[in-house]
């Protein structure tokens, strides 16, 4: 390899490292090995290879592919087909009335064929005519995804795609999903060649320290988007299912109890009378009740809903669940968790009962503490465990220290998930630390945390 | 420079040649599987169940010729069943024999045959081996599929570190035994716990998914030749809008392969809305599925 190749190699790599990605030296080897016995002159035959040996999570890929584009892109600048070009359009043509109406037209064609190759090209050639800007000042970039989005308007074609869709004689709703999935892969392409284009101007390095995503295990709940939430609550059950096998397996290990006598010498009998191997009781598994507790005012609904859907997840790794919700109200919802229940359909039916956690809406967690310590205190017993879910802001409102200290001391344990950095606690109106020195008080932000939260203390 | 491999010869190799003996492969799975045999390196394949991870070692196995041995993990498997164990009952069988023989030696004086029997038993001949063990000292070439490896425990994890970074065996009363001539290793997982990474460090890595309308369409007809090309469009299509749905468990392609077969087997030839709901339950194995799937897909509305 020549030193451009190497130097371009350990860059990727240190993106990939800067992503949250572990690639070891090893798997560094192990890529310029599989490199070394590949033909190079397919993209993707290097893509997969990058992949094989470095990106050992499903979950990464993700952020792989996006750097991936920006370290080894497609073309470069408006690629081989525009410089073969004889004449070179002059630039007002390129972008004027007649050029975007003759390009939407090519587009919703393309679109409507589902032709992959097409909808790429066209995706170049949008952003080079119209996501240009040129004349900015040094350190903005000059090209944008959203202006050539802004001007071009591909939304506005959806019907056209449906139409031609239904055409083909698919069913209404079916077309309509299809025609959003195609638009949502243009957009991407869109996205993804104006990322390609500042990497080539300002170097991969600009690019790939503010354009790529983390992936969908470590974004924040209280940022994420609304497809980002779509996409992790079909991570919930995945999760579930391997918090599960790993807590089964985990108890098994430790289930060795005392010596079965008349076992292990049955076993001997089989060997001459030398016990070779010995045989124990199983040990009586221990199983937590637990009362979840969750504040969920807008700022906090999300997390409170996933946690509460991987608790019932994982229910049958606990004795008992009890689900309260408050705002300043507090209302059980343990029976919108039936065993089998559909997650979209219970976290419907959990967000038409907040109205029943509010009174006033303006979120008071003493209130709430008191309000459960009068209805519910009959919930927490000796091998309860308490968890409350929320940020602690409370409004400025009294915090009731001393309620939430009998509840803590009538239950086995007690937890505090706060789904904010822990740098923002006790800013504004968080009274975190207060309730933290009741209560031990855990950051848990993202899917992972959360996960390991569930498996290393819960159950 | 590596010598070129002796399993495929180039990505493009190993596609033709798997998709010639009915497996499918896609370029990241031709490059990876090729990747796989030039480096000598296991291939960690990941994925849903029933997306055809064990049908790629299988697959492999059959164009190259080689013997496919597996090993199929489970909650509890160790050493004894994955590695090599010894043959107690013939050893302490041995030993007896070799007591008696001894006391007799004694009383009549006749010279002793079997002296020292304590390094007598420790031999090959007293060796059970056991799938990892086989595929190491076979000279032939081998395949071996180390089935479900998410299912055991941990500790099993750390025996693999051996036999796949070195492809070798340390058995403590024998020495090591290193490979004759290297496997090429499958692991495959559901992912329903997460490998450590001294494991995936050493293995290529490879995620298998759903595959997209078109290639399905491809293995459906391929394997049930039997099947209309408009009613294997048809089911493709269903299957895909069923796995758009938030299901406990999607349907998998040996799912659309079934419900393939059981369509030419019913000889049903138009997937209506009426044949769906009828034979639904080919594909979807949870009954809060089924609900879903009926009201979502509005089949006998």
């Amino acid at each position: 390899m020549t030193s451009g190749l190497v130097d371009r190699h350990i860059g990727f790599l240190e993106a990939l490292r800067a992503a949250g990605m572990s690639v070891s030296l090893a798997e560094d080897l192990d890529a310029i090995g599989a490199l070394s016995v590949l033909p190079w002159s397919e993209r993707e035959t290097v893509r997969a290879a990058y992949a094989a040996t470095l990106v050992k999570k499903q979950t990464q890929r993700p952020t792989f592919d996006a750097l991936f584009d920006v370290y080894f892109p497609r073309m470069v600048g408006d690629g081989v087909r525009r410089d073969a070009d004889d004449q070179p359009e002059p630039a007002a043509a390129r972008d004027n009335a007649a050029a975007l109406a003759a390009f939407r037209e090519q587009l919703a064609d393309a679109l409507a064929e589902g032709d992959q190759q097409a909808m790429l090209e066209l995706a170049a050639e949008m952003i080079a005519r119209f996501g240009a800007m040129p004349g900015r000042g040094p350190g903005l970039s000059s090209w944008s995804a959203y202006t050539a989005m802004q001007r071009v308007a591909p939304n506005e074609l959806v019907d056209r795609i449906v139409a031609a869709l239904l055409a083909d004689g698919r069913a209404d709703d079916d077309a309509r999903r299809e025609a959003g999935r195609r638009m949502g892969g243009f957009t991407a392409m869109v996205e993804a060649d104006a990322r390609r284009r500042i990497a080539e101007e300002k170097g991969p390095e600009h690019v790939a320290s503010v354009a790529v995503k983390p992936s969908i295990d470590r974004l924040d709940f209280t940022a994420a988007r609304r497809s980002d939430l779509e996409q992790m609550r079909r991570e919930i059950y995945p999760l579930a299912r391997r918090l599960a096998t790993r807590l089964t397996q985990e108890h098994h290990a430790k289930r060795r109890g005392p010596l079965d006598f008349r076992r292990t010498v049955r076993a001997s009998v089989s060997t001459g009378g030398v016990p070779l191997e010995t045989h124990h009781r199983p040990k009586r598994p221990h199983r937590t009740e637990l009362v979840v507790l969750c504040d969920v005012s807008g700022s906090v609904a999300n997390f409170a809903q996933f946690t509460l859907l991987l608790v019932y997840a994982l229910r049958d790794q606990f004795e008992k669940v009890r689900a309260f919700t408050f705002i300043d109200h507090v209302h059980e919802v343990t029976h919108h968790f039936k065993p089998g229940a559909d997650p979209g359909d219970v976290l419907t039916d959990l967000a038409a009962a907040t109205a029943h956690a509010a009174l006033w809406g303006r979120t008071n967690y003493g209130r709430a503490l008191v309000k459960f310590e009068e209805s519910y205190a009959d919930a927490l017993g000796p091998r309860s465990s308490l968890l409350i879910l929320g940020d602690a802001r409370s409004n400025y409102s009294d915090l009731h220290l001393d309620v939430l200290e009998r509840l803590a001391g009538s239950a086995r344990h007690a937890w505090w998930l706060n789904p904010e950095h822990r740098r923002h606690w006790d800013t504004g109106d968080s009274a975190a630390s207060k309730y933290a020195a009741v209560v031990p008080m855990v950051e848990c932000r993202n899917l992972t945390q959360l996960g390991e939260f569930v498996h290393d203390t819960l159950a | 420079m590596p010598q070129p491999s002796s399993w495929f010869s180039s990505p493009d190799d190993a596609a033709t040649r798997l998709s010639a003996s009915g497996y499918l492969a896609d370029t990241a799975t031709a490059t990876t599987a090729y990747l796989a045999g030039a480096l000598e390196k296991p291939l960690l394949v990941e994925g849903p169940a029933g997306v055809g991870k064990t049908e790629l070692a299988k697959a492999v196995a059959r164009v190259t010729d080689a013997e496919l041995i597996r090993l199929q993990c489970y909650e509890g498997l160790d050493e004894a069943r994955a590695l090599y164990e010894w043959n107690y009952k013939k050893q302490l069988l041995f030993i007896q024999a070799a007591t008696v023989s001894r006391e007799a030696t004694a009383t009549t004086g006749l010279p002793q045959s079997v002296q020292d029997w304590e390094s007598g038993i420790f031999t090959e001949e007293f060796l059970l081996t056991r799938p990892l063990l086989t595929a190491i000292r076979r000279d032939q070439p081998t395949v071996l599929l180390v089935d479900e490896v998410d299912k055991t425990d941990v500790e099993v994890e750390g025996l693999l570190l051996e036999v796949l970074s070195d492809f070798q065996v340390t058995i403590p009363e024998l020495g090591t035994v290193s490979a004759v001539r290297r496997p090429f290793v499958v692991l495959t997982s559901n992912a329903s716990r997460e490998l450590s990474e001294a494991v995936k460090r050493r293995c290529l890595y490879l995620h298998l998914d759903y595959p997209d309308a078109e290639r399905e369409r491809e293995i459906v007809t391929s394997q049930v030749p039997d099947l209309e090309e408009r009613v294997a469009g048809r089911l493709v299509e269903t299957i895909g809008r069923l796995r758009d749905l938030e299901l406990k468990k999607a349907p998998s392609i040996a799912e659309s392969v079934d419900w393939a077969r059981t369509l030419v087997a019913l000889e049903i030839g138009e997937l209506d809305e009426k044949a769906i709901a009828d034979t639904l339950g080919v594909v979807l194995k949870h009954s809060s599925d089924q609900e879903k799937a009926v009201k979502e897909l509005r089949l006998r509305s």
